[in-house]
């Protein structure tokens, strides 16, 4: 679990079911894993009523996994892009009751969870886990270009090409961290870069 | 003459019989300035001066938060209450000049809500009064579902549904009419929050609904002025200011604490809002706590108590104050 450092950077609980009617699942990778846990302490019958949204990593891990738990339904995206306007449909045919589960990587978390704000859910009542890989997704604050998967500090933008200090200042709007230019002054300075993430 | 907030010197501008228990008083600035603004779901608590006693009644603001050159309240009368709402229906005329508080909104809509659902029970009806004016000013999506009693007493149903048709819903316990609650919770769109005053029993049930039908607690707000209840006088001593007072039957503690001098903190004046607690230094007896604000392992500790509203009975008890 992230540690807090300033206030806005994001911090994750451990999922648990939530009194409601409907319940939707957003995870990648090792995120199923915190749903099979939490499922471990679910009562019976709490999956019929469930919609699981899936990215699994590169290795395709974990989907037998989910399918074991039999959720009333269950979709398997490639990446997150290619899952949210599914996601975004869910939400929008949704109706108060719908509980909102998130586990996974930060990256996976954030840009759900700015899904479910923007449909009007309140991100203290989503619930959260993180697993897996640190790797960040960081916004440029001086080209505002979004680079995804940073694993180091500092970290090159991918748009514009300036080394960024990658800070804990989270946007929960854009669902980044923001990546600050560490050698404003002198370009030839680079510092040691280091794998901070992983 | 008290630090729960800021006053303000008003005449009282009209005073307007509504139905067979509810009265509408309207109250104007003395120096003719205009009122400070305020949010829909705010209330003024107001000073009534009866002899030799104040009352400090809280009461919601019911006019639109768009216009401040008049505040307006709704008072039902309690015939069998402590006499605040008999005060002023009996003693209140236009021309009187009172003190009240500068609004306080403990009931304020969620604007980043999509929509807003709104359920009143009764006299409840007032600060929903203010919060659709507000919402209606800005095109706020909001649904009312309002149950009266009958309907001559369903205070301003009538002008609600010329304002805004179809979005109140009126229901009659004489003609059993009912909120299909668990229906109407689970269609409301994902985004939605909803807000309810009333009777306690008409909250708990809405809470505990809400709360099983998977409604996140930050969505659901609700509003419940408790008047204290009356109960055995019992004996106080304060230990800051070091006075021993005495509770009479009809008085709060916080009234009575008040009417020794010590001026407490205070905003809500029915156990819901906080500002009043106060540390127990000892205690020999029980407490009774009506408060909505302390949890229950505050209420067993025994080291607190919201004097607003809830009282004690045994043979000693010593506050910080």
């Amino acid at each position: 679990m992230a540690a807090k450092s300033i206030i806005s950077r994001p911090v994750y609980g451990t999922l648990s079911p939530q009194p409601g009617k409907h319940h939707l699942f957003v995870a990648d990778a090792e995120g199923a894993l915190a749903i099979s846990d939490m499922a471990a302490g679910a009562p019976a019958g709490f999956f019929s009523d469930a919609h699981v949204i899936f990215i699994p990593g590169h290795d395709g891990k974990h989907v037998a996994t989910l399918e074991a738990l039999k959720p009333a339904q269950f979709y398997q995206g490639h990446t997150f892009a290619s899952a949210l306007p599914r996601l975004k449909q869910t939400l929008a045919n949704a109706h108060m009751g719908l509980r909102v589960y998130l586990s996974g990587t930060e990256g996976l978390i954030g840009q759900a969870m700015q899904a479910a704000l923007e449909a009007g859910i309140d991100h203290t009542s989503i619930q959260t886990e993180h697993r897996g890989s640190l790797a960040r997704r960081m916004q440029c604050v001086h080209c505002k270009g979004i680079t995804e998967n940073v694993t180091t500090q500092p970290a090159t933008c991918a748009h514009c090409g300036l080394l960024l200090l990658v800070r804990d200042h989270y946007s929960r709007r854009i669902a980044a961290f923001q990546g600050v230019c560490i050698n404003a002054e002198d370009r030839s300075e680079i510092p040691p870069i280091e794998e901070a993430f992983p | 003459m008290s630090t729960g907030t800021t006053k303000l010197d008003v005449v009282v501008s009209d005073v307007v019989p509504v139905n067979d228990l509810v009265t509408r008083f309207h109250f104007r600035r003395r120096d003719g300035e205009l009122l400070p603004t305020f949010s829909g779901g705010a209330h003024v608590v107001v000073e009534m001066r009866d002899g030799g006693r104040t009352r400090l009644n809280p009461y919601s603001l019911m006019g639109s938060p768009l216009d401040t050159s008049e505040y307006t309240i709704s008072v039902r009368r309690d015939d069998v209450g402590r006499g605040g709402s008999l005060f002023m229906h009996r003693n209140v005329r236009p021309g009187l000049e009172m003190v009240i508080s500068y609004p306080v909104n403990l009931f304020s809509l969620d604007l980043r809500a999509k929509k807003h659902l709104m359920l009143a029970g009764g006299i409840g009806i007032t600060p929903f009064m203010a919060q659709t004016a507000q919402l209606a000013a800005e095109g706020g999506n909001f649904e009312l579902h309002y149950t009266c009693r009958t309907a001559s007493l369903g205070t301003y149903a009538d002008v609600l549904r010329e304002r805004y048709d179809r979005r109140i819903r009126l229901y009659h316990d004489d003609r059993e009419e009912r909120i299909e609650l668990d229906r109407l919770l689970s269609t409301q769109p994902l985004g939605t929050h909803l807000y309810v005053c009333g009777p306690a029993g008409m909250i708990n049930w809405v809470r505990d609904r809400a709360a099983a039908l998977g409604w996140p607690p930050e969505t659901v707000h609700f509003e419940h002025f408790a008047a204290p209840q009356p109960g055995l006088p019992f004996d106080v001593t304060l230990a800051v200011s070091g006075k021993t007072i005495r509770v009479d039957e009809q008085q709060s503690l916080l009234e009575a604490i008040e009417a020794a001098g010590v001026d407490p903190p205070y905003l809500c004046r029915g156990g819901v809002c906080g500002q009043c607690e106060t540390n127990v230094i000892s205690h020999d007896g029980k407490f009774i706590h009506n408060d909505h604000w302390l949890s229950e392992e505050d209420h067993r500790s025994g080291c607190k108590i919201m004097p607003c509203v809830s009282r004690f009975e045994g043979k000693s008890l010593v506050l910080e104050r």
